[in-house]
């Protein structure tokens, strides 16, 4: 099953070696520059971005004591409800030409049209700081982590060496917690390269949207898939960065006493900068948009809430519920699996199966419908000629492939904390069932399912969000006239829509806002006390 | 003769390494058996092997005369009729103490369970705590719970895995000698398996001293301290020094100390040089004594010292002696010889 699950993978991948066409020449002299510069610039973008963000709100909300501390520490990771692509046409809409913002500058100063200068939210810079807004609680979260992990004496130590906190802050606490910084910034970094909503609503040529313009423009799906590939490459260094730096992490625990960390007690001026550096991220990121979204959706509801957005979000849930179940068994089946046989083929094969969730939906989509739509020709072929009967395709426009892309990209999460789950259960649980004469299948039932039940949950919430906000693989691969509300609001959106779409963006951004808060109860209850 | 468990020629091993050689023993119905032994010596293998965690490469296991366990075939452990109890002691942390207790008796009908849980949460003085789940519970409680568990089923074997090495030192030995007299009020057949000989000396009837994967020797605690087979018995049982000496007549040999007497024949001929095991308690202190010893260190445990003394020739014995003659280091002090059992092993 795991291979079946790499096979999209190994697909895009071997189309690296395919020779190339006049497509991809074309492409290659064109296109392929800008692409590579764009993502580049992006990817730069964010990093610093996110970083500065990530790092500064983590260190203060770790350390240091100022007004709203404990609210923000949860409050800092709400940004991660909003899709990319939902916060760049919510601030699109407040700030371009016709937008609040602008309209009331203008009422307000008398300027004409053309008389001022305001920054373009639709461009590379307008993109990053979208990218920055939605993505720097990744970093946040394991840099957070990562100091509150260190021990106290590391930090005591420093200030009886005589650094301020500021200087201990800069040259022990950091560099103590680099491996996680580096694996927060890379998944960011994973996520930005994966997005296509955000740039194609900007119009910015980077690869994702490369490969739609390939795909369904050019009509060549092996240069389309070669820039899968390619795209391919930047994501799996970022993995490799990603593995790496965590794996380092372990050798960076100084102490396995967390006695509770020293707490800087801020006055005056800068407390109250704390606060506002706290709060900004969490304003623009969250409430901002948000707020814009009820604006709109209040406008709009009447309107735009009607049988068929019913019947949209029905879909929508019956899709990402039964796609989160099918995760879920399929993990469970992984899982327990790996515990009874404990063989090396299945331990490799959740490995390969885990690479699934960096893997951008485009690249997934296109891995996906290749090999399926080979499969369909030749059974179509076959038919035809043993017995004159066209099946047509019979898997790759169905919503088969779409579960398929689905699992190939989310089952890695679900795995995951099935496995967590199960490994908090020790094997002498599965052997005193054992001898009080309980058959191994008595015992899944029994003893695993039970204790395991807050974890399956957990798997099947975040697969479900996940799912929702999925855009790029959903929008090739769903069925002929199958709409979820993800692809609407894009679709709403892309036709300047932006005030009919919000009640689908809202509905979105509301459901994702349940992983946050299941994330957010397990960091507040991780440090009872502080 | 019958017996409740029987152990045969048992050779066991994960992948390609041996663990256990031609492991026997048996057991008779309501005894206590225990496998002695260092860490990694194979004595959770053999439990695990009865229980039916682990398959046996060769030899036979027999749980009430029935084979459980032959080349090529293993009765898996759901079927094998064992109790067992574990040393983190694995009770579902989802369930009461009484659903705990009551996991095991799916088979009987309703009202049967709510009898024999009662009556186990009795016998091990849990019944207060029925309604506790185990998190609520102390180390102690916990262990009984598991106790009870295992028990209720009415298993033909109960298997204790180091029971009680999550104890206390001091809890230790106390909780031994009431798990002992349990088993013994419901006669039940187990086997223990411990690194610690006090353990294992307050609950078994029968010890099994174990060492890289052979049974060394098994008998009674008594037997194991003052009959040790062989040296690697004689040096993990108690304490103990090994002097030189020479065998004088079938029955006595001459050491430095002065003669021994045994009422055993020695196995070698008069002249031969053999090694002699010497214990604590063969040596008491007596100052009127002519034989004396230097102290070179000295141990205070309570009831009383133990003392270990350099002789002229250099030779390092032990001695206890009672707890109000309190000599300083680098005092003489007179000793006398007294050994009941004559322990000697031959020189290679």
């Amino acid at each position: 099953m795991a291979a079946l699950l790499s096979l999209p993978i190994f697909t895009i991948a071997s189309f690296l070696l395919y020779p190339s066409n006049e497509v991809w020449q074309h492409l290659r002299t064109t296109v392929l520059s800008e692409y590579l510069l764009n993502s580049a610039l992006m990817m730069l973008g964010v990093g610093v971005g996110t970083l500065v963000i990530g790092v500064g709100c983590a260190w203060l909300t770790s350390v240091c004591v100022f007004p709203g501390k404990r609210f923000f520490s949860w409050a800092l990771l709400m940004p991660l409800a909003f899709p990319g692509y939902i916060i760049a046409y919510t601030y699109t809409g407040m700030f371009d030409f016709a937008g609040p913002v602008q309209s009331w500058l203008r009422e307000l100063t008398g300027w004409g049209p053309r008389e001022y200068y305001f920054p373009e939210i639709r461009s590379l810079g307008g993109a990053v700081t979208m990218f920055t807004l939605v993505l720097y609680p990744y970093v946040y979260l394991l840099s957070r982590a990562a100091f509150l992990e260190q021990s106290v004496c590391v930090l005591e130590v420093s200030r009886t060496l005589g650094c301020s906190i500021w200087s201990g802050f800069y040259r022990v606490a950091l560099p103590l917690a680099r491996p996680a910084i580096v694996a927060g910034v890379s998944l960011a970094l994973m996520e930005t390269l994966a997005d296509y909503g955000t740039v194609s609503y900007f119009g910015l040529g980077v690869f994702t949207t490369g490969i739609f313009r390939t795909w369904f423009g050019l009509g060549d799906a092996a240069a389309a898939a070669k820039l899968a590939a390619i795209l391919l490459v930047f994501v799996f260094t970022l993995v490799i960065i990603e593995r790496w730096s965590r794996r380092r992490a372990q050798y960076h625990h100084t102490s396995n006493r967390y006695s509770s960390l020293p707490q800087y007690r801020l006055r005056g001026a800068r407390a109250w900068f704390a606060f506002a550096a706290c709060l900004l991220p969490l304003f623009l990121g969250f409430i901002l948009p948000a707020g814009q979204l009820a604006v709109w959706a209040l406008q709009t509801y009447q309107t735009m809430v009607d049988a068929s957005f019913l019947w949209l979000t029905l879909h929508s849930i019956l899709l990402a519920a039964s796609a989160a179940a099918l995760a879920v068994v399929l993990a469970l089946f992984l899982a327990y699996g790996k515990r009874v046989f404990a063989s090396k083929a299945v331990t490799a094969s959740i490995r390969v199966v885990a690479t699934g969730y960096a893997i951008p939906g485009t690249v997934v989509a296109v891995g996906v419908i290749i090999p399926l739509a080979w499969f369909d020709n030749q059974v179509d072929g076959y038919l035809r000629e043993h017995f004159e009967f066209s099946s047509g395709l019979l898997l790759s426009g169905s919503l088969f492939a779409l579960m398929f892309a689905y699992m190939v990209r989310f089952l890695a999460i679900s795995v995951q904390s099935v496995e967590s789950g199960l490994g908090k259960i020790r094997q002498s649980m599965d052997d005193a069932a054992r001898s009080l004469s309980y058959t191994p299948a008595q015992i899944l039932l029994r003893v695993h399912l039970p204790l395991m039940r807050a974890t399956v949950l957990t798997a099947f919430l975040i697969v479900f969000v996940d799912v929702m906000k999925e855009l790029p693989a959903t929008l090739i691969l769903r069925p002929f006239n199958f709409n979820t509300l993800a692809v609407r609001a894009f679709e709403l959106a892309g036709d300047e829509r932006l005030a009919d779409s919000s009640t689908a963006a809202l509905m979105i951004v509301a459901v994702g806002l349940v992983p946050v808060l299941l994330l957010s109860r397990s960091i507040s209850t991780s440090r009872a006390g502080s | 003769m019958t017996s409740q468990l029987q152990v045969d020629g048992l050779d066991a091993g994960y992948d390609d390494l041996q663990v256990l050689n031609q492991v026997s023993f048996s057991l008779k119905p309501g005894e206590i058996g225990c496998m002695l032994g260092p860490s990694g010596c194979g004595k959770t293998t053999v439990l695990r092997s009865i229980a039916g965690f682990e398959n046996a490469w060769r030899g036979r296991i027999l749980i009430d005369d029935i084979e459980v366990s032959t080349p090529g075939f293993s009765l898996p452990p759901e079927r094998r009729n064992i109790g067992m109890v574990f040393q983190d002691f694995a009770l579902f942390p989802h369930l009461r103490v009484e659903e705990n207790v009551r996991f095991g008796l799916h088979r009987l009908e309703r009202r049967e369970q709510q009898g024999r849980v009662q009556e186990m949460l009795a016998i091990v003085g849990m019944l207060a705590y029925a309604q506790a789940y185990p998190h609520q519970l102390s180390g102690g409680q916990q262990q009984r719970v598991a106790l009870a568990r295992a028990l209720a089923p009415r298993p033909s074997i109960l298997l204790l895995d180091e029971p009680f090495s999550n104890m206390d030192v001091d809890l230790r030995e106390q909780l031994a000698r009431e798990v002992r007299n349990i088993l013994k009020q419901e006669n039940n057949t187990a086997v223990l398996v411990t690194h610690d000989q006090n353990e294992a000396f307050a609950m078994a009837d029968q010890i099994c001293v174990m060492n890289e994967g052979s049974v060394m020797q098994q008998g009674s605690g008594y037997d194991l301290y003052h009959r040790p087979a062989n040296r690697f018995v004689a040096d993990f049982i108690g304490q103990g020094v090994i002097i030189p000496a020479t065998v004088e007549s079938l029955t006595s040999v001459k050491t430095e100390l002065g003669m021994i007497r045994s009422d055993d024949v020695i196995d070698a001929a008069p002249g031969t040089l053999v090694d002699v095991l010497i214990r604590p308690d063969d040596i008491v202190h007596d100052d009127e004594s002519p034989e004396s010893a230097i102290v070179v260190e000295k141990a205070f445990r309570g009831a009383d010292f133990l003392y270990f003394l350099r002789m002229d020739s250099g030779v390092e014995v032990l001695c206890l002696a009672p707890s109000h003659h309190d000599h300083k280091i680098n005092e003489r002090i007179g000793i006398r010889l007294n050994v009941d059992h004559l322990v000697t092993f031959s020189r290679n």
